[in-house]
């Protein structure tokens, strides 16, 4: 098992230099920072601008693999380099994935968990009024696309707070600034502030994995090992949660590295559109404003978070099939 | 004629009348049998219908901005309103829609063939082009596709789209081919392709013309449901200013403007989200219902 887990945890890191230095090629070539400087009025001469981006090694003069070894070279020491803005982009990215990490967290857990219960118990009571009307949610929320469902939410609420009268849902931003109050009033904003991301971000993922979770469940159902285990006079319930979901959760666990790509995505979407000052919202501005330090460091934050996510499902198959532990 | 040939054509004649319908016919019929199947290619036909036919019953087009009419609301003039711009809802949408249907298809058959393609071949020969292919197959997997996808936008302006549709493509074909890639490595043991083997068939021979065509089904499934992927990626993209570059326009631009005047506008948001919301249910339904269509052990409710 160590050696296994020595061997893939080399592979990965492989896998992150290899990956964030083709994001670093690309959006060195593609994006192009001088263009910040151009249409001001008065013109800044040429030679200022020469010597700016020099300064921040984002000059497009200056052969692309020289540009690369510089940064690489400030990269091996745990620096990223700086923004076009002059700052350092580690500290920027330090302070937004704090707010990134509780976002996801959160949504993670409410969608996983809420997806896989309603799965199985849509799968336990196979064709009843409750598996119709998950599996109809489910393909429906599976038609809206992240975007979409957070602007409707949006909506949603803004109508709801003219109907109550109250500011109850807030949509903007992750905290009220200036707020006067206690602790309690923090933390009562703080979950104002959570609901409609946390909503907008755990909604699909809950519909993914609860169809996944009910088609997995029900293959288990049939199986011989539930049959005995109630024979040998286990309940109903004890044999459907122990023997049961814990047999059907080893799929959805492998899943889990294959979707946290897509939640990642779908954090970079709720972020930008309710105003999260995140790594998602710095990801579309850093392009926008054609930041490659930014976009490089985002990509190596994002091929590590991926990375770890694959990690933690051979763990987590590891926890629930025996085989892979002995074996 | 002979008693024995005559007896050959009677025989003939009646192996022809029982004769087995064909795979297509089959699959075809279960689909349609199904509830779920029919809802969602009645949808998908009439949003074609709507997307190709459409724009040809009104006489707005989508580059044509009434300027008497700013955020009118649907009457009989503009069917489903008008934008900030004058521009004509109806026009726009269909537009948007028609673009959003075709990058969504062409992504996901390109996304599709390069999967079946590596896949087999990664499966097919083992080793060292295995282990390669399965290399990039999890560097794809680990670079952010948004990003890269976004980084790359520049290129798509000036009306590149097919450019844009092969990038897209190029980000949804890795969870595939790793199935692909174990369905391979058991087929690769099975007789009929060992007797094509030692009959001397050359290896890629082999693989398009045995490997790929016997998982066809799964093939044919997941080209679907990676239309429906590709719109939801596309749309995103668009809606952030990286995909389909202005003055053309994708679902995904209109719903990121008609969000901004949802709130006293609905017709601005409301077509074009629905619209699109429709159409990934309706890829969805009928990629699901199909690949229950080739299930021959799926249970099958009337």
């Amino acid at each position: 098992m160590a050696g296994f887990l020595a061997r893939r945890l080399l592979n990965y890191l492989v896998l992150i230099v290899v990956a964030t230095s083709l994001a670093y090629m690309l959006a060195a070539s593609a994006l192009d920072p001088r263009s910040n400087y151009e249409g001001r009025n008065p013109p800044i001469p040429p030679a200022v601008v020469d010597a700016r981006l020099t300064d921040l090694n984002l000059n497009d003069r200056t052969p692309l693999f020289e540009r690369y070894l510089t940064w690489a070279g400030a990269l091996a020491h745990g620096d990223f380099g700086r923004t076009v803005a002059g700052g350092s982009v580690g500290d920027d990215l330090g302070r937004r994935i704090g707010v990134t990490l509780r976002l996801i967290t959160v949504g993670l857990l409410v969608g996983s968990v809420t997806g896989v219960l309603v799965g199985a118990y849509a799968a336990v009571k196979q064709y009843g009024a409750f598996d119709r009307l998950s599996t109809a949610l489910s393909f429906v929320v599976l038609a809206v696309p992240t975007v979409v469902l957070a602007n409707i939410l949006i909506i949603a609420a803004v109508r709801f707070n003219e109907a109550v009268g109250a500011q109850i849902l807030l949509v903007s931003g992750e905290a009220t600034p200036g707020l006067q109050g206690g602790f309690a009033a923090a933390g009562i904003d703080r979950i104002q502030h959570l609901l409609l991301p946390t909503l907008s971000l755990s909604l699909g993922l809950a519909a993914v994995y609860s169809r996944y979770q009910r088609n997995m469940m029900l293959d288990v159902l049939g199986a011989d090992f539930i049959r005995t285990a109630m024979a040998k006079g286990l309940s109903r319930r004890a044999a459907l949660t122990r023997h049961a979901l814990r047999t059907a959760l080893i799929p959805a666990v492998t899943y889990f590295a294959f979707t946290f790509g897509a939640l990642l995505v779908g954090t970079t979407f709720t972020e930008k559109i309710f105003g999260w000052h995140g790594v998602g919202e710095q990801l579309v501005d850093s392009i926008s404003t054609n930041d490659i330090n930014t976009v490089a460091a985002i990509s190596c934050f994002a091929a590590l978070a991926v990375l770890l996510a694959a990690l933690a499902s051979d763990v987590l198959h590891a926890v629930l099939d025996p085989r892979v532990r002995v074996g | 004629m002979t008693i024995a040939e005559e007896e050959l054509t009677e025989q003939r004649a009646s192996v022809d009348r029982i004769k087995a319908p064909s795979r297509l016919r089959v699959v075809m019929g279960r689909l349609l049998r199904s509830g779920r199947g029919r809802t969602g290619s009645v949808l998908l036909a009439l949003i074609f219908l709507l997307a190709f036919a459409g724009p040809y019953l009104t006489r707005w087009t989508y580059t044509a901005k009434d300027f008497t009419a700013f955020l009118a609301p649907p009457s009989t003039e503009h069917w489903w309103g008008t934008l900030q711009t004058g521009a004509d809802v109806y026009a726009v949408t269909l537009r948007g829609t028609r673009r959003s249907l075709v990058v969504g298809l062409l992504a996901a058959v390109v996304g599709t063939a390069l999967a079946a393609v590596v896949g087999a071949f990664a499966g097919y020969f083992g080793s060292w082009t295995d282990r390669s292919l399965t290399w990039v197959t999890d560097l794809l997997l680990v670079l952010p596709a948004f990003l890269i996808l976004a980084i790359m936008s520049p290129l798509f302006a000036g009306g590149q789209w097919p450019m844009f549709v092969l990038v897209l493509a190029l980000f949804l074909w890795m969870v595939t081919s790793k199935i692909v890639r174990s369905m391979t490595i058991s087929l690769r043991e099975r007789e009929f392709i060992q007797a094509a083997r030692f009959m001397g068939v050359p290896p890629t021979r082999i693989i398009f013309r045995h490997i790929i065509p016997n998982m066809s089904s799964l093939l044919v499934v997941d080209a679907t449901l990676n239309v429906s992927a590709a719109i939801l990626t596309e749309t995103s993209l668009s809606y952030f200013g990286f995909g389909i570059q202005p003055p053309d326009v994708s679902l995904g631009s209109l719903i990121a403007d008609g969000a901004q005047t949802a709130l006293y506008a609905p017709w601005t948001f409301w077509f074009c989200a629905g619209l699109l919301i429709v159409t990934v249910l309706a890829v969805n339904l009928v990629g699901d219902s199909l690949r229950d269509a080739f299930d021959p052990t799926a249970r099958r409710s009337g």
